[in-house]
């Protein structure tokens, strides 16, 4: 209860400082967007001189794709401390959020909100229901629960590989660069795994399991079996949970070891 | 007053190799995003030998060039110049005795040869030992790709100033910067080559700038551009860089009488 008025505070909060620009929002949200869509239009352009890739069609990969917007959207939303290390460790302002009785890594969350990145999951899903009709699947209840299980599966997975290398910034407050370098990498997951070489593929599926924020999980409600991924598809949850596990546990040691800098 | 200029370049260059340690990630980042596109290339074309002028071979050079080249005339005087506007700063550079425009492209073309030798030429190499590019074996396609790359990067950061230069006129333009990254980097044919795109925009994507920053210095750096082609594309560069001088010396001009200081 205390943590959810928490949340209500910081989201009223967060309207009234973008209420200041309000032009700007909308314009933030159409880039935001559009910085997302670039992914979609290269599809749509590529798709145009070939019928399939890698043994997916048009629709499988848009489809695919618009399941990847799904959790990065909420993810992005409610994950936005891309600058952790600069703002909370380099000024110092860590000290005031641990010396506050809520969770730190929650405070730390709320205070970085980002509520237009929801938009990409809103548009995401009209994608999926768009490509659902394309591909003429069959429609149950089930499949309610299944998405909204493997979202919280993938979000659970983006949550904890980034909270454990955020968490790098308590044992280096030097910029290690390594958050762009995994945001790079998990642009590999969106697109069918079974076109990358042999170590690229175990390293996504096993290692840094981006394959379960996009093609693995969409493909459980496909027809067509590609390449053996929809029998994974059932591990997305239980992935969410041990990444998620290690990314928190890693989160709290480094907050045991948090010192303080400077003044 | 020219050394002046050359000082800047210098002073911008020595700044960039104090946090070089930051660049050695982007090289590793660049390598990542130039394997993404291979191995999507590859499955785009399957069993097709050529797809809209492209071999397989043409299209793993064209990415790596392409990104290696962003790599060099990427920079961020847009934001630089926006901050400037909006924290009042710039009203000291006003009064300096030297052209403002010019302090920042000077700024730009110091941070731009520190990215030239530390970031895309290691960038390059690195890129070519993973995957098969193909660099071209004559050295007269070296020396006029150098040239294009220098207009690449003229003509993107004039794109730059004048996206830059908004601030004058809006209380906050972040979002119109970020616009303009997402445009540049998908009209300027850096994700998807130029004659990918379907005709009507292809057509469009003649009568803009964008493709005079990668696609047209790439085309001739994976030998799909040559002969006398080449000398016609360039001269679609220069033609660009000539232009877009104009609105970005009326908006300077317009600018000044308005310049509106946040808190400053």
């Amino acid at each position: 209860m205390f943590y959810w008025s928490l949340a209500m505070e910081y989201m009223k909060n967060y309207a009234k400082t973008k209420l200041t620009y309000r032009a700007d929002f909308w314009v933030e949200l159409l880039s935001d967007l559009l910085f997302q869509g670039v992914n979609l239009i290269f599809i749509l352009i590529v798709f145009q001189h070939t019928p399939a890739l890698g043994g997916w069609s048009e629709a499988e990969v848009v489809f695919v794709y618009g399941y990847f917007m799904v959790p990065a959207g909420i993810f992005g939303a409610f994950f936005n401390i891309w600058n952790f290390s600069d703002r909370y460790i380099v000024k110092g302002e860590f000290d005031r959020v641990l010396t506050r009785p809520a969770y730190n890594l929650y405070q730390v969350l709320l205070e970085n909100l980002d509520p237009p990145s929801l938009f990409g999951s809103l548009v995401g899903l009209v994608i999926m229901v768009l490509s659902w009709g394309d591909l003429g699947l069959a429609f149950s209840v089930v499949d309610i629960l299944m998405m909204v299980i493997f979202t919280i599966g993938s979000i659970m997975i983006y949550a904890g590989l980034f909270t454990a290398l955020t968490a790098i910034s308590f044992y280096s407050d030097a910029p290690t660069g390594i958050l762009p370098l995994m945001y790079n990498i998990s642009n590999y997951g969106r697109y069918p795994v079974n076109i990358y070489n042999k170590i690229i593929r175990f390293t996504l599926t096993w290692l840094l399991p981006f394959a379960f924020v996009g093609v693995i999980p969409a493909s459980y409600f496909l027809d067509k079996d590609h390449a053996g991924l929809s029998k994974l598809a059932i591990l997305t949850p239980v992935m969410g949970i041990v990444v998620g596990a290690i990314g928190l546990g890693i989160w709290n040691l480094g907050v045991k070891k948090y010192r303080g800098a400077g003044s | 007053m020219n050394s002046a200029y050359l000082e800047l370049i210098r002073i911008r260059f020595l700044m960039m190799l104090a946090y070089r340690v930051n660049y050695y990630s982007g090289i590793v980042i660049y390598t990542i995003n130039i394997g993404a596109y291979y191995f999507l290339w590859e499955a785009i074309f399957g069993d097709q030998k050529v797809l809209a002028g492209f071999t397989l071979a043409q299209m793993t050079t064209y990415v790596a060039v392409s990104w290696m080249a962003r790599a060099f005339y990427f920079n961020n005087l847009d934001r630089e110049i926006a901050n400037e506007i909006r924290d009042g700063s710039v009203a000291v550079q006003f009064i300096r005795p030297y052209n403002y425009l010019f302090v920042k492209l000077m700024q730009g073309f110091g941070e731009g040869l520190f990215r030239l030798l530390l970031f895309m030429g290691p960038g390059l190499a690195l890129v070519c030992l993973i995957f098969p590019v193909k660099l071209p074996t004559d050295l007269g396609t070296w020396g006029i790709y150098l040239v294009m790359l220098l207009f690449s990067f003229l003509i993107n950061t004039q794109i730059n100033m004048l996206v830059g230069l908004f601030a004058f006129f809006v209380e906050n333009n972040e979002g119109m910067l970020r616009m303009k990254r997402v445009v540049v980097d998908l009209f300027s044919g850096v994700i998807v080559p130029v004659s990918f795109f379907p005709g009507w925009l292809a057509v469009t994507m003649k009568w803009l700038p964008f493709q005079a920053i990668t696609y047209l210095p790439s085309s001739v750096f994976t030998g799909r551009t040559a002969g006398d082609d080449v000398l016609r594309v360039f001269g679609i560069q220069l033609i660009w860089f000539l232009v877009l001088i104009i609105p970005i010396a009326l908006i300077w001009r317009m600018a000044r009488t308005r310049l509106f200081v946040q808190g400053g």
